[in-house]
């Protein structure tokens, strides 16, 4: 169905050495670091195999620390994350619920307009939240982009579903419970994806709130040992120790860091394009 | 609805009189289920617009926002008259202007070469490896280029050796907004094809073959037909990345920003932090905070009335 023309097929082959040799090179950094983080020494090519990096990393207790804290956040957040996504959602798809333009107009307003670093740091310390994982799972408990689709997704399911349901003796709980959410399973795996690897990746909230290296995410260690190579204030040895060992570990670090989300890749691909998509449905 | 006890009479004829507490009596629950989310934006999202309140007084710690006293305007006006206020605005705007003129166009590029792709396998397999750095977090991103880019790092050495001097690529100021473009296109240029390429695959096949009918050549196809048929999707993206473009990247300049690059490095986000929060000038700080978010409004706002007036469907 394509023209053969010599101009065509030179541009073909050109376009697909260019592509490939692009997304070669968009890996390219992390075959390095992988390599480097398996090696004695930094190169393409792993050599004098050894995992020495890895025992020295996951034997470290500020790192292992770490590991756990983002590990709890992630798991908890998106928990909190999806119940109150869900909850709000709900109602909110309801046409004759009473105040709904109301809210809604409340909702898409802090998508416009917010008060910013500063009286949210203030919001955060008033709850006492300061030094609490809270402050990194509560202030973003709600995305209003998020809660918007999954609205709209809950007000295109059928209604019919429900009016038996109710019929049947199904109060509003379990009418979401029982019916909605086993209908809306990918939609929610896949916001339930993405709000985990936000979690996951987010470093800025812990820099703001969370003073006491002990409580750190994987993300802020990261940062304090690669782009700081800054042990915190010397009171605690074992993050020193991260600090002053090799390059190599530094490479091990980062991979630790990155595993969990190449861990889920596969399942975000298989949902991504739908939850991008998603977004562009308005009702 | 059932019979109320006699005794409550008065208060359920009140409440019979209004239609919506009646329906919010028949569906309690469903009233239930919203208070958590309301409490979540009331407390996190409309708490701190209260909050600043604050760029409008002196805030004292020991006397809280409301009893600090006022100070009106004074924190703007020092805003504006110091050299600052400049050079956070140019600073924004040249990493905006770069991302415009540079990620962007090349994005489309990119696009329209992953669209003349025929072979479904190469395609899917090229676009499951670029969309990776996409889900990784800026630390790794920012990371991963220190550990290139630093004084001992494999580009580093390799440029030494090829141009015979040390660029100090991370400390440098004349380095920060090009690493940060180059970081910016590695993670996110994969990401913000599929947007095009959902436009792209829209387009009418029909129109292909009544060109090739006519002999035009891929050139041509690409010239007069695909570029017309996703001119509305790029008109409207870019349109509202102008709106956005105070929000620039703030994670990842705050990860790239460090002592000697600060003179082009510091943007409105980054200055906020730093007065605010590592120097306790909490009003003034707030006050900036409130300009950035009132412009950033405004920018919205008018980023959706011309991409409507334009004859496309805004986002609010």
């Amino acid at each position: 169905m394509q023209d053969k023309t010599m101009a065509s097929r030179i541009f073909d082959i050109s376009n697909y050495t260019f592509l490939l040799l692009f997304a070669t090179a968009t890996i390219m950094p992390f075959f390095y670091i992988i390599s480097s983080s398996i090696s004695s020494t930094a190169g393409f090519i792993p050599r004098d195999l050894t995992f020495e990096w890895y025992g020295f990393v996951f034997s470290n207790s500020a790192f292992l620390r770490s590991l756990s804290v983002s590990v709890l956040v992630t798991v908890a957040g998106t928990l909190v994350n999806l119940v109150l996504t869900c909850l709000m959602a709900f109602p909110l798809a309801k046409k004759e619920l009473v105040f709904r333009k109301t809210i809604m107009m409340g909702v898409i307003f802090t998508m416009l307009f917010n008060g910013g670093m500063i009286p949210l740091y203030f919001v955060v310390r008033g709850a006492g939240m300061l030094d609490s994982i809270w402050s990194l799972i509560l202030p973003t408990a709600i995305s209003a982009f998020n809660l918007i689709i999954v609205k709209n997704f809950f007000q295109n399911l059928p209604e019919e579903l429900e009016e038996s349901a109710m019929i049947d003796g199904c109060k509003d709980l379990g009418i979401l419970w029982r019916i909605i959410i086993p209908l809306s399973k990918p939609v929610l795996a896949t916001f339930g994806l993405f709000y985990a690897v936000t979690h996951w990746n987010r470093y800025f909230d812990a820099i703001l709130y969370i003073n006491n290296s002990a409580k750190w995410p994987i993300q802020v260690m990261l940062r304090q040992i690669i782009i700081l190579s800054e042990g915190g204030d010397g009171s605690d040895p074992e993050l020193a120790s991260l600090i002053l060992h090799a390059q190599n570990i530094k490479m091990a670090v980062i991979i630790v860091a990155t595993i969990p989300i190449l861990l889920i890749y596969p399942f975000l691909q298989k949902h991504f394009a739908k939850g991008v998509l998603l977004g562009s449905v308005k009702g | 609805m059932k019979k109320a006890p006699a005794m409550l009479g008065p208060l359920t004829a009140a409440i019979h009189k209004s239609e919506r507490a009646r329906k919010i009596v028949k569906r309690p629950m469903l009233y239930l289920m919203l208070l958590p989310g309301i409490a979540y934006f009331i407390v996190f999202k409309y708490f701190p617009m209260w909050g600043l309140l604050m760029a409008f007084k002196n805030y004292q710690p020991y006397l809280g926002v409301w009893k600090s006293e006022w100070a009106g305007f004074t924190h703007f006006h020092r805003f504006f008259t110091e050299d600052t206020f400049w050079v956070l605005f140019k600073n924004t705007f040249l990493l905006a202007v770069y991302d415009i003129i540079i990620f962007f166009p090349l994005t489309i590029v990119l696009s329209l070469l992953l669209n003349e792709v025929v072979k479904q396998r190469v395609k899917n397999t090229i676009q499951s490896i670029i969309y990776i750095p996409h889900f990784l977090s800026w630390v790794v991103i920012v990371g991963v280029f220190h550990i290139f880019f630093a004084s001992d790092g494999l580009v580093t050495d390799m440029i030494t050796q090829a141009s015979g001097t040390k660029i100090p690529f991370l400390t440098s100021p004349d380095w920060f907004r090009p690493l940060i473009v180059i970081q910016v296109i590695w993670k996110e240029i994969g990401w913000g094809t599929i947007i095009f390429l959902a436009a792209l695959s829209g387009v009418n096949p029909q129109l292909y073959e009544a060109g090739r009918m006519d002999g035009a050549n891929r050139w041509k196809l690409l010239w007069h037909i695909t570029l017309p048929s996703i001119r509305s999707v790029i008109v409207i993206l870019f349109i509202l990345r102008l709106g956005n473009f105070l929000d620039t990247g703030f994670e990842q300049i705050f990860l790239m920003a460090n002592a000697l690059n600060r003179e082009v490095a510091d943007v409105f986000d980054t200055y906020v932090y730093r007065t605010g929060l590592t120097q306790g000038q909490f009003s003034y700080s707030a006050a900036v905070g409130l300009f950035k978010s009132a412009v950033g409004l405004i920018l919205v706002l008018g980023a959706n009335w011309t991409a409507k007036k334009l004859g496309e469907e805004g986002l609010y």
